[in-house]
């Protein structure tokens, strides 16, 4: 139990002696919910989103735009996107960021299975959603120029100023780049 | 901006001390080892919250005791700040305004400026291009807000960098376009950096040059210069250059992390052929310049710290370097020394408001007039 991740000996020994305390059959059928998730639980072959399909739940779905597709650096980035209920295009999980300091290079995300949607016709807009680091910045600049010679359209989502922040309180960097990349004011009053 | 008043409880050798300060020149006066230097590195303390010398805060504690406490009093904008902070072992570090916690630290630096002198100053001339690359970094990122980010960002951009190359190595193969990602960073961060300490040497030689003529009476003719590989060619040029090179090496051979301050005399390193006090001159007008520097960025006279100066330069420059430093151009001093009565001398001749504390042993005493009057 301790080898979970967030989890410590203390709180391990807690729940090893709950379950202990639990009936039989209820540790049964948690143990198999357990086996089942390392036997069942794949990656979406086109997105590689969590799925037991070979296709996502959302690849599959004929109500959402498979023609956009989101670029995301994980599975988490992708539940806080659909967690906003503001999105309606398909994913594509990189599994990473370039970095080479953690030995992560281009081959070793998913970058090949987004050029061959984009390549197969599939896809007309690829929005960038990776985090605002350096290594996220550099993997968007990395597929922005292998996306360059095909004809999609590459946006990013936009970065600035936290809504519901007052602004005397947003950092300096933030604030410098809200300002440089400044947008028409009728944009910003635009919902959804 | 004024130091009215400092105390220190369990700070290095001192159990307890606490001093009322001139608002114009202050010297401590004391054999080795009594504590002379421990006062100003506590007066830097609450400018930077950290030591000049040791920057492991739990080790400036006093031997076998469990916390330190500094505390300052100073004037600034016509109203007085306390500042407070204290290390307690196994315990974060607290630093106050006003009895206020600061969220954090970096919010602090640079409101209460100083600037220091210290014999350890002698790196600048004698080490690596690092420690010059630092001095200036130091300097500007106090007037230029996204210089020092930049500066980290490019930083991590050239490890990324090296480790890839490293990798292409080691696995015999290599990839255009991963390389480029990063060349893209480097030039761009790179040549603001570059564009930041160009501007920072240009306005920063005027300065420096009249303060050396001051305190050296113009007797040696010196000079500063700005080495830097993107002076002939821009980064990208550069980087594109040495490919080949840096595939070899395993790592970035040109870009701002080879820049380098050159110190001149008479045309000639001053590091090879400058004498002890030609250096010592150097270095004093590289501080007082520096001094000049923040004044003008921060807008408010810091505090400046000399310790152990006297060493080495002769009694003219000694002399011219008191006048200066009183001139009332330099706010508030602090200035330690081991003779007891030559700086103070100096100083009443040149009639500054003067205070003299006799360090001894962790104790700090107000040298009183009664014994200044006996010394004419």
């Amino acid at each position: 139990m301790a080898s979970l991740p967030g989890v410590g000996k203390k709180t391990a020994l807690r729940l090893v002696l709950h379950l202990l305390k639990r009936e039989e059959e209820e540790v049964d059928r948690f143990s198999r919910a357990f086996t089942k998730l390392k036997s069942e639980i794949k990656a979406c072959d086109t997105c590689h989103n969590l799925s037991d399909h070979p296709t996502c739940e959302i690849c599959s779905n004929p109500g959402r735009n498979q023609q956009t597709v989101c670029v995301v650096e994980g599975i988490r980035e992708l539940m806080a996107i659909e967690a906003t209920d503001q999105y309606r295009g398909s994913y594509h999980v990189l599994g990473g960021v370039i970095s080479p300091m953690d030995g992560v290079g281009p081959s070793d995300l998913t970058i090949e299975g987004l050029l061959d949607r984009v390549r197969k016709g599939e896809v007309n807009e690829v929005i960038f959603a990776m985090s605002t680091t350096m290594e996220g910045e550099t993997t968007a600049f990395y597929l922005y120029k292998k996306l360059a010679s095909f004809d999609v359209q590459v946006t990013a989502i936009a970065r600035g100023v936290a809504v519901g922040d007052e602004l005397q309180y947003a950092d300096e960097i933030t604030l410098a780049r809200s300002i440089q990349q400044r947008l028409p004011y009728e944009n910003t009053t635009k919902k959804g | 901006m004024i130091l009215q008043s400092l105390s220190l409880v369990n700070f290095r050798n001192y159990e307890e001390a606490s001093l009322e300060f001139s608002p114009e020149v202050n010297c401590l006066v004391g054999d080795n080892g009594a504590g002379k230097t421990t006062i100003l590195d506590a007066i830097y303390y609450l400018s930077f919250c950290k030591s000049y010398f040791n920057a492991i805060d739990s080790q400036n504690i006093r031997y076998d005791q469990g916390f330190f406490l500094i505390q300052g009093a100073i004037l600034k904008n016509e109203e007085t700040d306390k500042l407070h902070c204290g290390v307690k072992t196994g315990q974060k570090k607290q630093f106050r305004r006003n009895d206020k916690e600061y969220g954090r630290l970096a919010d602090h630096i640079g409101k209460y400026p100083s600037v220091i002198l210290t014999p350890n100053d002698i790196d600048l001339i004698k080490e690596g291009s690092e420690v010059r690359r630092k001095f200036m970094d130091g300097i500007i990122s106090q007037y230029n807000k996204p210089y020092l980010e930049k500066l980290m960002e490019y930083n991590r951009a050239l490890s990324q960098r090296n480790n890839l190359l490293r990798y292409f190595s080691e696995n015999r193969t290599f990839d255009e376009e991963s390389l480029e990602i990063w060349d893209e960073k480097l030039i761009e961060l790179g040549s603001f950096i570059y564009e930041a300490r160009k501007a920072f040497v240009e306005t920063f030689i005027p300065g420096f040059n009249g303060l050396h003529a001051e305190v050296a009476g113009g007797a040696e003719q010196v000079s500063l210069a700005y080495e830097t590989q993107l002076d002939t060619k821009g980064m990208a040029e550069l980087l594109k250059g040495a490919r080949t090179k840096d595939r070899q090496l395993r790592r970035t051979t040109c870009g701002v992390h080879k820049d380098d301050l050159n110190f001149l005399i008479s045309d000639h390193a001053i590091r090879r052929f400058g004498s002890q006090g030609q250096q010592k001159t150097y270095l004093i007008s590289l501080r007082l310049a520096q001094f000049e520097f923040v004044e003008k960025a921060t807008g408010v006279k810091p505090m400046l710290l000399l310790d152990d100066i006297f060493d080495k330069i002769d009694d003219k420059r000694v002399a011219a370097l008191m006048r200066l430093v009183s001139d009332h151009r330099f706010g508030q001093i602090f200035i330690t020394d081991t003779s007891g009565d030559r700086i103070p001398a100096l100083f009443r001749e040149i009639g500054a408001d003067l205070k003299v504390f006799n360090v001894e042993q962790g104790s700090v005493q107000l040298q009183e007039e009664v014994a200044d009057g006996q010394e004419k």
